[in-house]
């Protein structure tokens, strides 16, 4: 009974809805007047369909950058966790961006990309760039300019989760390989990164998973542009739903981006997977 | 060398946190400024006189519509979503019954369901029962979608809670219902506190859902509010900036307080997952 609130609505407004979402994707369906039975037409479309592979390309792009941008985040926060002075405020600061939303973000950034008086081109000029680019509006460079305010948004957070599971390690740990003479490089490598390996891959899980469902930001910066180049696969969806009204052949990509996902997630796990879990 | 390496350390940690925190003050700073002072100044520079009248001026022109909107919305599912997920929470930890595994699975499984493949048909849901254009269909998607989160931050609080308190309560002749509501509500006061934040931070940046299901502007959100207001102030960078500013003050005040259970809130939501 105490749980039944609760399970009636993520039932209704969460399984039903994907439910409904798998049913959608079979039929041609405008989203006001009648279905009409199609099969796996609308998949088949997808296959064929040069734009949902761009924009399922520009996904994986976004994935890929996320991942490896782990690497920054993770060496950021090895440095914090070794007895830095202010580490706590430190990391507090960093999380800031991370409580904003992504439409602020997605105006403020904008804003520093404006290509004659944003923060950003004011910077290279002094640096004495004669003519840096219009970032947004560059199909070659636009994803890559987005990519910036995605890495500033999502630091905070992840620098946050690897400097809790850092400062979990005892000291007798790291005070051992010290005196068996280990270098502080050796100690991060050989002894910190395996024994929060299992953080590690949680991170990535969540890298990649949050990179392929991106939506939010890229919509309110560029709406997919310019010409497409830097269309995501929620934001291409999106498009075909609610500015075609291509109900039926947007539920079925919504409906491939939820399989992806659960994929993509069950092969990071498995790919991942240690035989043995580290105990100290 | 140990010395100068410590402070090469210092200063790279202190890059991070200028790349972090400036874009946010040079937001501030130009929404106090004119479009003569940021087009020809320095970004840099402080505003020659602090133009409040900015803030004013976006407040007035329907800002505050959309900022009360936000705050009952926020507020309203915060309680729905803290209050339903306790009970939740209650109900799998510390009652028996057969399917309990089985619903706690179902919970744990919605923190992975992207919004969006559920976004279409949750639209003509809303559609069929005239819920679209409507603040609730906002208040109910947000309890919802917030409860597997709110859930899993407090299942860790709920197994540690001792069971002696409640046996000596049923002993006592307490009804359950009493016992959830004086006795565990109040003992979780300290994990609730840090689900209520971070799903004040979720529901008030909220975008999708309010862009989709909502379209009068007497309904609207900040985060779809300010998306129309910035299309008519195109050029005038003092109001845009004001109107970012508004909408994120909210958030950065609670954190300045409360920053030890975002913190909290943060790392539990996610290390488990």
């Amino acid at each position: 009974m105490y749980v039944l609130p609760a399970l009636l609505l993520i039932a209704v407004l969460i399984y039903i809805p994907l439910g409904l979402s798998a049913y959608y994707g079979l039929m041609d369906w405008d989203g006001i007047g009648d279905m009409k039975f199609i099969g796996m037409e609308n998949y088949i479309n997808a296959i064929q369909d040069s734009k949902f592979w761009s924009s399922a390309g520009h996904s994986v792009l976004l994935a890929i950058f996320s991942t490896l941008s782990l690497i920054a985040y993770l060496a950021i926060s090895m440095v914090l966790a070794s007895k830095i002075k202010g580490a706590d405020l430190l990391r507090k600061i960093y999380l800031v961006p991370m409580l904003l939303s992504s439409v602020a973000i997605a105006q403020l950034w904008i804003k520093v990309f404006n290509p004659s008086n944003g923060m950003l081109n004011y910077i290279l000029m002094k640096l004495g760039m004669e003519n840096p680019p219009s970032w947004l509006a560059e199909p070659s460079i636009v994803l890559y300019a987005i990519f910036i305010p995605i890495l500033w948004q999502y630091a905070g957070f992840y620098i946050l989760i690897y400097y809790a599971a850092l400062k979990n390690i005892p000291d007798s740990v790291i005070e051992a390989a010290k005196i068996d003479g280990a270098n502080p490089i050796q100690i991060a490598l050989k002894i910190k990164l395996p024994l929060i390996m299992g953080v590690v891959k949680v991170t990535i899980v969540l890298a990649i998973v949050g990179s392929l469902k991106y939506f939010d930001l890229i919509y309110v910066m560029t709406g997919g542009g310019p010409n497409g180049a830097s269309e995501v696969m929620a934001s291409y969806m999106y498009k075909l739903a609610f500015s075609t009204n291509n109900f039926g052949y947007g539920s079925a990509i919504g409906f491939l981006l939820l399989a992806i996902t659960l994929v993509v997630t069950i092969i990071v796990q498995k790919l991942t997977a240690s035989k043995e879990e580290i105990q100290y | 060398m140990k010395r100068l390496g410590k402070v090469l350390l210092y200063i790279s940690l202190g890059l991070v946190a200028v790349f972090q925190i400036f874009p946010i003050i040079w937001l501030f700073l130009f929404s106090l400024k004119n479009n003569q002072e940021i087009f020809s100044g320095s970004p840099f520079a402080l505003p020659t006189e602090f133009r409040w009248e900015n803030y004013l001026k976006v407040w007035e022109g329907g800002i505050g519509t959309y900022f009360w909107n936000s705050v009952w919305i926020t507020g309203l599912a915060i309680i729905f979503t803290v209050l339903f997920a306790s009970m939740a929470t209650f109900a799998i930890t510390r009652m028996k019954w057969k399917y309990s595994g089985l619903v706690l699975g179902l919970f744990m499984v919605g923190l992975m369901i992207p919004i969006h493949s559920a976004i279409i048909p949750l639209f003509s849901m809303f559609l069929k029962v005239s819920l679209i254009d409507n603040p609730w269909s906002i208040v109910l998607t947000y309890t919802a979608y917030n409860l597997p989160i709110t859930i899993m931050i407090l299942l860790g609080f709920y197994y540690t809670l001792p069971r002696e308190i409640e046996e000596a309560a049923i002993i006592d002749g307490c009804s359950i219902h009493r016992m959830f509501f004086r006795i565990i509500l109040p003992m979780t006061a300290p994990v609730m506190s840090t689900t209520v934040i971070i799903n004040m931070i979720y529901n008030w940046n909220e975008f999708v859902f309010v862009n989709t299901f909502i379209s009068s502007d007497k309904f609207k959100t900040l985060t779809v509010g300010i998306q129309n207001f910035i299309g008519q102030y195109m050029t005038d960078w003092g109001a845009i900036g004001a109107t970012l500013i508004i909408s994120v003050l909210p958030i950065l005040i609670a954190f300045i307080f409360f920053s030890n259970k975002v913190v909290e809130g943060i790392s539990s939501s996610a290390v488990k997952g």
